[in-house]
């Protein structure tokens, strides 16, 4: 039996710019794993937690939603409020004037509020009071291909990096019970706090770019934010065939970088075919030249983890 | 006018229609493009500005004064991000945690704080393309906090008569795109016929419904996917202003750093007129 | 010498929980007296700032060092500035017992 290391290893998927193509691979690395012949178990972390979009191609069930309590906001007392303005110069976000339905008190407008609370403490009569909000839910659910981590935020709010960090956090601690060897986190877009979150603490991330202009600089960026962290990464290029310098641009920087270009995907119909189909497109269109290339990928990337390959 | 074009899901056109509309309009007023995504701005590589004007975006974060501290720890107890800590009669500052909102300086009893600005980006202003007044917002590298960056560029963004603001939405449904759309006119959203485009789209409809802003949608690459979403958005009574058929060669084009417009002119006659339309449904909500 | 460890739950007998931010439990642990108590963590539930909520009550409950896996970089900054040791389990370290047990006072 295995002597291998017993941590569960991370993978975080990441891209910068949007749309490159994350989930559409998450969702076939999920079914490659669960196709190969003794394959292993392996957890799906969906960070995208305010468009996720993982669950629409993973077909999960037993959707059991957990809520996700984040910050607080303030709310104004109608009875208590004496309207004497000293809450409004304190707030820095805009969020108190007075209430549209009755303009002899002040009003908080939930959207805007940062939830500080500097009002709560400059108001005389204590009518202000900071309330937990529930901002989300999260779900551990089961799909043919192992059990999926993910979450809704609600729209609009703050504190999806926490959110983040609740699910890989719990998405840990099932893989470690289940001695599974690998956590696969399908990241969000952009370099922030969501991003931060998800690469945290991970093994490996996994680059998604394609060829334009835009996927390069963003491309920059998400490698300096990994590099940042200590993740130490790699890239493939998707919809590798739309914009031919555009994808030679992206081999020189990974080769003036010293960073592994490990597969190039060509753009294939078979992705928005099966994303319409909802499941992953290995499953759909074993043949197409995207699953061959996302195949090859796949098995690059476990090697790189070091994971069994029975 | 003040529009922003967004989308929820990340890929889906923002930046190709926000910047083909901004050229567009550059003929009928001064139009100024304000590219919000500080994360991972793109607005940049059509538009091509020189920029004249780099300054430091700043969150004010908390300096604690030592001479004058007690080590009373009330700043700490107010700090609602838990952004200072007490260990023995040092408080200490995460700056990272710090939402810059001023609350532990009004409450110290000693006035044994300053804020002083900490640099978590730039905020940087040009011109562009068709004489397009360019701004834009550059998050530093692992700083967490967009919205503080996004919040001082709109504020830089003084009302002036005859001016169109195309504020170019981040990714995603949270806090960031939020802030992009407070004050906005009209939303216009940029999806695709995909599943993926469909979900996010909805959770934007419902920040839109709370927010109050009239909204309608272009969708991208049109013929990829189905037409599932005729239906949703005519459910919720949202307007399909345009639809940009999928194309190769126009999606290798925009690859290069080349707009719609560029691409195809016919898109600016196009674009002035969907302009014309959002004047309509704004004009329409005011009465 | 007061140990905080970082635990699962709330006995000498719970497995330790590996991430001190949002651990579920500090136990508190005096290894004169061998007298210990148990605290739900007060940075668990929090939306941020987590580590530095955590750390603040081990800073406040007078702990000279603190047992978990995985130190964030807020906690860490905070217990080096309080002067706190931090050490690590061990892989093999499953109860609250055991990283008591474990545990070296290294001066």
């Amino acid at each position: 039996m295995s002597t291998q290391n017993s941590k569960v290893k991370q993978l975080i998927i990441l891209s910068g710019k949007g749309g490159t193509g994350k989930t559409s691979i998450s969702a076939a690395f999920a079914h490659l794993n669960a196709a190969q012949a003794n394959s292993h178990p392996m957890v799906f972390v969906d960070a995208d937690v305010d468009a996720a979009n993982l669950s629409l191609v993973l077909e999960p069930e037993n959707l059991d939603p957990k809520e996700f309590w984040g910050g607080s906001l303030a709310e104004i007392d109608p009875e208590k409020c004496i309207n004497c303005g000293a809450c409004n110069p304190v707030c820095r976000y805009d969020a108190i004037f007075p209430d549209p339905k009755n303009d002899q008190v002040q009003w908080i407008d939930p959207i805007a509020c940062d939830g500080c609370a500097a009002c709560v403490y400059a108001c005389p009569t204590g009518a202000i009071s900071m309330v937990r909000q529930q901002e989300g839910n999260w779900f551990q659910s089961n799909t043919s291909y192992g059990k999926l981590f993910h979450a809704e935020l609600f729209p609009g709010r703050e504190n999806s990096g926490k959110l983040v960090t609740l699910i890989k956090q719990q998405a840990r601690l099932y893989a470690e019970d289940i001695q599974s060897q690998c956590v696969v986190i399908d990241g969000p877009p952009g370099i922030g706090c969501p991003v931060i979150s998800a690469c945290a603490g991970t093994d490996l991330g996994l680059i998604v770019t394609e060829p334009s202009l835009m996927g390069l600089h963003d491309l920059k960026r998400v490698l300096g934010t990994l590099r940042h962290f200590h993740v130490p990464s790699v890239i493939c290029i998707n919809k590798s065939d739309i914009y031919p310098e555009g994808t030679r641009a992206i081999r020189e920087f990974a080769a003036a970088e010293g960073l592994d270009l490990i597969g190039e995907i060509p753009y294939d119909e078979s992705i928005p075919r099966s994303m319409i189909e909802g499941k992953p497109v290995t499953v759909l269109f074993p043949d197409s030249s995207a699953t061959k290339a996302i195949q090859a990928v796949w098995h690059k990337t476990i090697g790189l983890l070091h994971l069994q390959e029975d | 006018m003040q529009i922003a074009v967004a989308s929820g899901k990340g890929g889906t056109g923002k930046t190709t229609i926000a910047t083909s509309l901004a050229q567009s309009l550059a003929g009928l007023a001064n139009v100024r493009y304000v590219d919000c995504d500080v994360e991972a701005p793109n607005g940049h590589l059509f538009l091509k500005p020189e920029f004249t004007e780099i300054t430091p975006a700043v969150i004010r974060i908390p300096q604690i004064q030592t001479e004058k501290c007690t080590a009373c720890g009330r700043c700490v107890e107010v700090c609602e991000f838990h952004a200072l800590a007490q260990v023995g009669k040092n408080i200490l500052v995460f700056p990272q945690l710090c939402h810059g909102c001023g609350s532990c300086t009004w409450n110290c009893p000693e006035n044994a704080i300053i804020e002083v600005p900490n640099p978590i980006g730039t905020i940087e202003r040009g011109m562009a393309v068709e004489d397009i007044e360019f701004f834009r917002g550059l998050l530093t590298i692992s700083e967490p906090m967009s919205t503080p960056i996004i919040r001082q560029l709109k504020k830089m963004m003084h009302p002036q008569p005859n001016t169109i603001n195309i504020y170019d939405a981040p990714p995603g449904a949270s806090c960031s795109v939020v802030e992009t759309l407070r004050g906005v006119d009209f939303a216009l959203l940029v999806t695709e016929p995909t599943p993926f485009g469909l979900h996010d789209l909805k959770q934007m409809l419902g920040i839109l419904r709370d927010m109050n802003i009239p909204s309608g949608v272009v969708i991208n690459r049109d013929g990829i996917g189905d037409d599932s979403l005729k239906d949703i958005l005519r459910e919720s009574n949202i307007p399909i202003l345009l639809r940009v058929p999928f194309d190769r060669t126009l999606a290798e084009n925009l690859a290069a750093g080349r707009t719609l417009v560029d691409v195809y002119p016919k898109y600016r006659d196009i674009l002035r007129e969907l302009y014309q339309k959002v004047t309509e449904i704004v004009g329409g909500k005011a009465k | 010498m007061k140990l905080i460890i970082s635990a699962q739950n709330s006995s000498l007998e719970s497995q330790v929980d590996r991430r001190f931010g949002r651990c579920a439990w500090l136990i508190l642990f005096d290894t004169e007296t061998h007298q210990w108590e148990a605290f739900e963590n007060p940075g668990v539930s929090q939306s941020g700032g987590a580590g530095v909520a955590a750390a603040q009550f081990v800073v406040d409950k007078g702990a000279e060092v603190v047992l978990s896996g995985d130190f964030g970089p807020n906690a860490s900054r905070a217990f080096q500035a309080a002067n706190i040791g931090m050490q690590r389990f061990t892989d093999s370290t499953k109860t609250v017992q055991e990283a008591v047990n474990q545990f070296k006072y290294v001066k």
